[in-house]
């Protein structure tokens, strides 16, 4: 009898080469090649700035510099803005950079020119050593900034304008002035990023033996580095290869593409004749990675006696930097998903996203949901308190109920498809979350403390995350004549034990061990037609393509094994790789194992070893017809695509119990409890692990990471000296997690994404929980000690503005 | 992140070492690196030529006697620390390394060369300053002692000579009767601090002769203010007499009215603490 | 430009002699890394922070990325490749820190890890028997951006007990 390995804690195969030091990570890769290349980037050091003359002529004098590349140099495709991803009607002046600045830099970071040299020391000096004329230029630094439009970033954006989008489900702004009760809440979110452990980078080698491209780049999607690699080279997409190998963290960052490095190294490559590797320093990770999360919002709610929200009306104002490459994205998310698990009977939305000469945005774990999420819990706690009711009481009164699914929203999702929420049970989620941190007693708690002059809050939060956004992954599923079954699926994987979870779903539906799967990822040689790893797809899109691929694989060793069995296909069943008649004993002729299938696969059977010699013992197929059936090819294997009609809707719940000290006005995490479902659990352990990955992202986001701009567009904490991660130190020393499973049924496996999920809570948890120790609104996020030591000289001698009209 | 170039001398004496030094206007000592390194790879800092004092005889010492603790060049932050009878003869020493960084930092990074280094953001060299020791500095042209309160000049700048590598530092020992304490606020556990304080207060029997206040990160230089009368003074407030002499400044962990409010929240706490500290080592010494 | 000078250096790396010609810039890290091909030493950010490059050095866990490669030449140096155990097998016995690690799923994108794995190494010869907040403190030095580090703290713990069980001969 096989285990099921579907639910189960499987130890992650994956670990056993991370734990020997035996990872292969893009900067490990051709290390032993003595023609290994490397290569270095001048970054504009000004936010905004025209650049009259750029001169390289002291570089090549250098020992070991190889070539230097700046705009001048570049040729066809790769002489024209690098491409924008993801277009939008709304999107109406969207713009992007070059590979290489061409006439002007619009942040600093940006790439002005490409240097190769012997090793990255002297690729640095040569870097030094390119000296160029600036004509300044007034950077737009802030969203306020922007809005002032007092100065543009791009001469032809007015107003730094990007896109203005709105959306409305009924007549939010009617329902408001006729609601008993209204308030106004102005909320924001400053910068954050995604700072993987591992920054970009990216290897290329060009072998004139065959004349394709192998690119290795730390990317979240290998498919889309070849298609833009092979458009902007003027390659045939059949020439380049691109695999992506170990990925040392992504969180968002990895998706966009391509950077400019992702086709300067194969450019260099190709032109040399030598492999060229580029990896960003965590200087140029600050600087020329992308980031994320600022936001400003404002908020006008209208609600009735119980707290049900009658009318939402919410605009905002998006800080996408300096240019736009992958769109809409974040904002739009931020648009939809603010909803959460609640009804508003109205609401409309409308947002401006706006340049600024600072790093550009792209996703970043959550991708708008946190801000999405602060905005709406903000409010619901805000009418908690205006009214005077427990916070989970007014949420409970909003929340779609369990038989209300599929819920539609009346809006348009990120995937451009209907918001239709697939499954839930958000009651039933708030039950144990309240249990789970000890809200009732909560109270009780609070007095103990205050008794002992010390001050403590508890805050909740709750999000419904779209994850599995399509369109399409796809599997393919080969069972070896030794009975090994490997599979490849496109997408990339980041850390998230793809290879294990994968592997779990293969065991189960192909009824093989599950030490005998391999899974490869990310490698377009494998698999050309995929997408990539983000929105916490990867299990919901290739977990279910690689299911049905297992499953047409299985169709077809039933099918031949009947055959040889002599019995029904309806007779046999599949375990630990061995088909059987089901209720025979092991003897001779109701047996055969999947390896020995796989050989009768093929009509072509020399006798390598024992399997296909066991096979001749078989008799398949009529000698009147062809070896290969008509509508039969030969081998073993399985090939499908999962291609969902929408996304699916994991939702979760979390709270926090803050201390803040009276003096000092440091906050400390006394307890963090997680309610999450995310669909049927593929391995509970990994998705904890993500959970627990999420919450101290958020924690960060919350109490510790900002990206801090002075007004000349400089980026004052380009350093993990003071970027602030959290440390072990610094995140709680236990997180309180139980699962609720609500099975999507958008899928086979009835599954959602968990990926981002921990982190999307944060911003709003914490604000609730220290606005509930301190007595005054927090409504801008993240907070630190000196922010808080600030607001509390702000609000000293003030009655609590939210309680004070229920008072 | 990489350096750039700079020639590279290992000398095997600390002679060869100091004429090396003397030679080259543009070079630098190295000996943990866990500041200097940092500075490299972000090309903030590029000397003509590094002097790796690492193989050096004789300087890794932490040597323990009546009047205090003698800390060699070579001697890492974890070495001192580790020593139980360096923290027996003058715990502040103790005290203020375990709030240095992390334990790996400390592995490598050398106590004098932190002292050299001169951040005022760091603990060890406001903490040679409030105990009022000294260090040794050699050179070609022969050795002498730098007092504490003469050798920090500016920011990141101590009075060493270029020509001259500091060999020794000296912590005097902890009288009979008096005591020490100190406390840090950081964003993260081992940042940084955004206002260190540490206090050394002498007593005699109940009364306090004499306490002195130092201060990490609320000034420019190692500070440390003398605020025996404000404490004498029942109405007095040893903050605010701090508060004078120092110029909390904003950053982007910490305005400078927090800075203000933090020295004033610590600097009565470790006061109090090191008063309690005195009393109790004179109540040891009197019942051994 | 007149050639930058090459040191000879001889760098004893987990029982093993390594002769590299490097110039005196090199930094530890790279050397181990690009020079001696052992790559599973990380390099997360060249100041010192992250700790993701932590190797031992005489049995003490340094920065590598704040250290030349030059001046490591008296020295013995242990990297994530040598914390495997010698069980006669070529690929060796994952050392007990190395097991836990993967017994709790203290690890995810794999990264950070090595840092993580040295640190702990010296970290339990040191303090054998650490208790949770002594097994945080341990790894306080190191950033970890998947995991939250909830299963690192667990791992620690659980290093602990695998080293006693193997002590007393039971695994």
């Amino acid at each position: 009898m096989t285990t099921k390995m579907f639910g189960a804690k499987v130890a992650r195969v994956e670990d056993q080469r991370f734990l020997r030091g035996q990872g292969r990570y893009v900067d490990d890769l051709l290390t032993d090649d003595p023609r290994l290349l490397h290569s270095a980037v001048l970054r504009s050091p000004h936010a905004h700035a025209r650049i009259v003359d750029i001169d390289v002529s002291d570089v090549l004098d250098l020992e070991g510099v190889i070539a230097v590349w700046t705009w001048d140099d570049l040729t066809g495709p790769m002489a024209e803005p690098l491409p924008l991803l993801i277009p939008h009607p709304t999107l109406t002046h969207g713009r992007t950079q070059y590979a290489l600045a061409r006439d002007e830099v619009n942040y600093v970071g940006e790439a002005i020119a490409f240097v190769v040299a012997v090793d990255r020391y002297v690729a640095e000096d040569a870097v030094s050593r390119i000296r160029v004329d600036y004509e300044f230029l007034k950077p737009v630094v802030g969203i306020a900034a922007a809005r002032a439009a007092a100065n543009a970033v791009h001469d032809d954006v007015p107003d730094n304008v990007g896109a203005r989008m709105e959306q409305e489900n009924g007549d939010a702004r009617a329902a408001i002035a006729t609601a008993p009760h209204t308030l106004t809440l102005d909320l924001d979110v400053e910068r954050s990023a995604c700072t993987p452990m591992e920054g970009r980078g990216t290897v290329a080698r060009w072998d004139p033996d065959t004349s394709r491209l192998t690119v290795w780049s730390s990317t979240q999607t290998s498919t889309g580095v070849r298609g833009c690699v092979a458009a902007k080279l003027g390659l045939d997409l059949a020439k380049v290869d691109v695999v992506t190998p170990d990925v040392g963290g992504g969180f968002g960052v990895k998706i966009n593409h391509p950077w400019p490095e992702e086709l300067l190294v194969p450019l260099a490559a190709m032109t040399l004749g030598r492999p060229v590797k580029f990896t960003e320093d965590r200087r140029e990770h600050f600087i020329s990675s992308a980031h994320e999360r600022a936001q400003q919002h404002h908020v006008e709610v209208g609600f009735d006696d119980d707290g049900r929200v009658l009318g939402l009306n919410v605009e905002f104002w998006h800080d996408h930097g300096a240019y736009t490459p992958y769109g809409l994205i974040v904002p739009i998310i931020t648009s939809t998903q603010l909803l959460g698990p609640y009804k508003p009977a109205n609401y409309r939305v409308v947002f401006e996203s706006l340049y600024t000469n600072t790093v550009i945005v792209t996703p970043y774990r959550g991708a708008g949901r946190p801000q999405g999420c602060f905005v709406m819990e903000r409010t619901m706690d805000a009418i908690s308190a205006y009214l005077g009711k427990d916070r989970t009481e007014v949420r409970a009164t909003n929340f779609i109920q369990p038989d209300e699914f599929p819920y539609e929203h009346g809006l348009v999702f990120q995937d451009g498809r209907e918001l239709t929420y697939d499954s839930g049970d958000y009651p039933a989620s708030l039950v144990k979350l309240k249990e789970l941190v000890g809200w009732d007693e909560f109270e009780d708690f609070r007095a103990e403390m205050a008794a002992q002059g010390r001050k403590v809050g508890i805050g909740l939060a709750c999000y419904v995350e779209g994850t599995g956004v399509g369109p399409y992954e796809g599997a393919h599923v080969h069972i070896e004549t030794s009975g090994k079954v490997k599979v490849a699926t496109g997408l990339t994987t980041q850390g998230q034990g793809h290879q294990t979870a994968f592997a779990q779903i293969v065991a189960d539906t192909l009824g093989v061990r599950f030490e005998d799967v391999e899974i490869t990822t990310g490698d377009t040689r494998k698999m050309p037609y995929a997408v990539g790893t983000f929105a916490s797809r990867a299990a919901v899109m290739s977990g279910s393509a690689i299911h049905l691929a297992a499953l047409r694989a299985k169709e077809k060793a039933l099918r031949i094994a009947a055959e040889a069995l002599e019995a029904s296909e309806d007779d046999l069943e599949i375990a630990d790789g061995v088909v059987s008649v089901r209720g025979t004993d092991a003897s001779a002729g109701t047996r055969i194992d999947l390896g020995t299938v796989a050989v009768l696969s093929n009509p072509l059977r020399y006798a390598f070893d024992e399997a296909s010699k066991a096979a001749t013992q078989f008799s398949v197929g009529d000698p009147g017809k062809p070896p290969v059936a008509e509508d039969d090819e030969p081998g073993l294997e399985g090939k499908d695509f999962y291609s969902p009609p929408r996304s699916t809707f994991a939702n979760g719940m979390h709270a926090v119990i803050v201390e803040t000290d009276p003096d000092t006005a440091e906050i400390k995490i006394l307890k963090y409890a997680v309610v999450h479902d995310c669909g049927n659990l593929i391995n509970p352990m990994i998705v904890e692990g993500q959970i627990h990955g999420g919450v101290a992202q958020g924690v960060g986001g919350a109490l510790y990471e900002r990206m801090a701009y002075d007004e000349s567009g400089q980026l004052l904490n380009a350093s993990f000296m003071d970027f602030l991660m959290p440390y072990a130190t610094e995140v709680p020393t236990s997180i309180d997690i139980d699962h609720l499973e609500t099975p999507s049924p958008l899928n086979p496996l009835g599954i959602k994404g968990a990926g981002e999920a921990g982190v999307i809570p944060s911003a709003a948890v914490f604000a609730a929980a220290i606005e509930d120790a301190e007595g005054f609104p927090i409504m801008s996020m993240p907070i630190s000690p000196s922010e808080l030591f600030e607001l509390r000289l702000a609000h000293a001698d003030e009655p609590h503005p939210l309680t004070e009209e229920s008072a | 992140m990489k350096p750039a170039p700079f020639a590279y001398l290992r000398p095997a004496t600390l002679e060869e070492a100091l004429a090396a030094l003397a030679g080259e206007q543009g070079a630098k000592v190295l000996a943990g690196g866990q500041s200097l390194v940092p500075l490299l790879n972000m090309r903030l800092a590029a000397p003509s030529m590094l002097i790796d004092i690492n193989a050096l005889p004789d300087l890794g010492h932490v040597r323990v006697a009546e009047d205090g603790v003698r800390v060699g060049a070579l001697a890492r932050h974890a070495e001192v620390l580790g020593s139980a009878e360096a923290e027996q003869a003058q715990p502040l020493l103790a005290m203020a390394l375990r709030h240095v960084a992390h334990p790996t930092i400390r592995n490598r990074g050398t106590t004098v060369g932190s002292i050299v280094h001169a951040d005022a953001a760091a603990e060890v060299p406001m903490v040679l300053r409030l105990l009022e020791g000294s260090v040794d500095v050699a050179s070609v042209r022969g050795r002498r002692t730098i007092p504490a309160a003469e050798l920090f000049a500016g920011p990141l700048e101590s009075t060493l000579a270029h020509d001259e590598i500091a060999v020794e530092a000296f912590f005097p020992a902890l009288a009979p009767g008096a005591g020490v304490a100190f406390q840090e606020i950081a964003r993260r556990h081992g940042d940084y601090a955004l206002v260190g304080v540490a206090a050394h207060v002498e007593t005699d029997g109940e009364a306090v002769t004499r306490a002195r206040v130092g201060f990490v990160s609320v000034s420019d230089v190692p500070v440390v203010v003398d605020v025996t009368d404000a404490v004498q003074d029942p109405a007095g407030d040893p903050a605010a007499t701090a508060l004078a002499e120092l110029d909390p400044a904003e950053d982007i962990h910490a305005t400078a009215a927090y800075r203000t409010h933090l020295v004033k929240v610590l600097a009565p706490r470790v006061l109090a603490a090191a008063t309690d500290h005195a009393r109790s080592r004179a109540g040891e010494a009197i019942h051994p | 430009m007149t050639t930058e000078q090459l040191h000879d250096v001889r760098l004893h790396v987990n029982g093993s002699v390594h002769e590299v010609q490097v110039p005196a810039r090199r930094l530890l890290s790279d050397a181990l890394r690009h020079d001696c091909g052992l790559t599973g030493t990380h390099v997360g950010c060249e100041h010192g922070v992250c700790g993701a490059c932590t190797v031992l050095v005489d049995g003490t866990p340094m920065r590598s990325c704040l250290m030349l490669a030059v001046s490591a030449v008296d020295a013995e140096i242990t990297t994530v490749e040598g914390l495997t155990e010698d069980d006669g097998t070529a690929q060796g016995r994952l050392s007990p820190v190395q097991q836990a690690f993967s017994d709790c799923h203290g690890l995810q994108c794999g990264f950070c890890t090595p840092g993580f794995l040295t640190t702990i190494t010296a970290g339990l010869r040191e303090t054998p028997d650490p208790t949770e907040d002594e097994a945080r403190e341990m790894i306080a030095g190191n950033l970890c951006r998947c995991t939250g580090y909830q299963n690192i703290v667990k791992s620690v713990l659980r290093a602990s007990e695998i080293v006693a069980e193997r002590e007393r001969g039971e695994a």
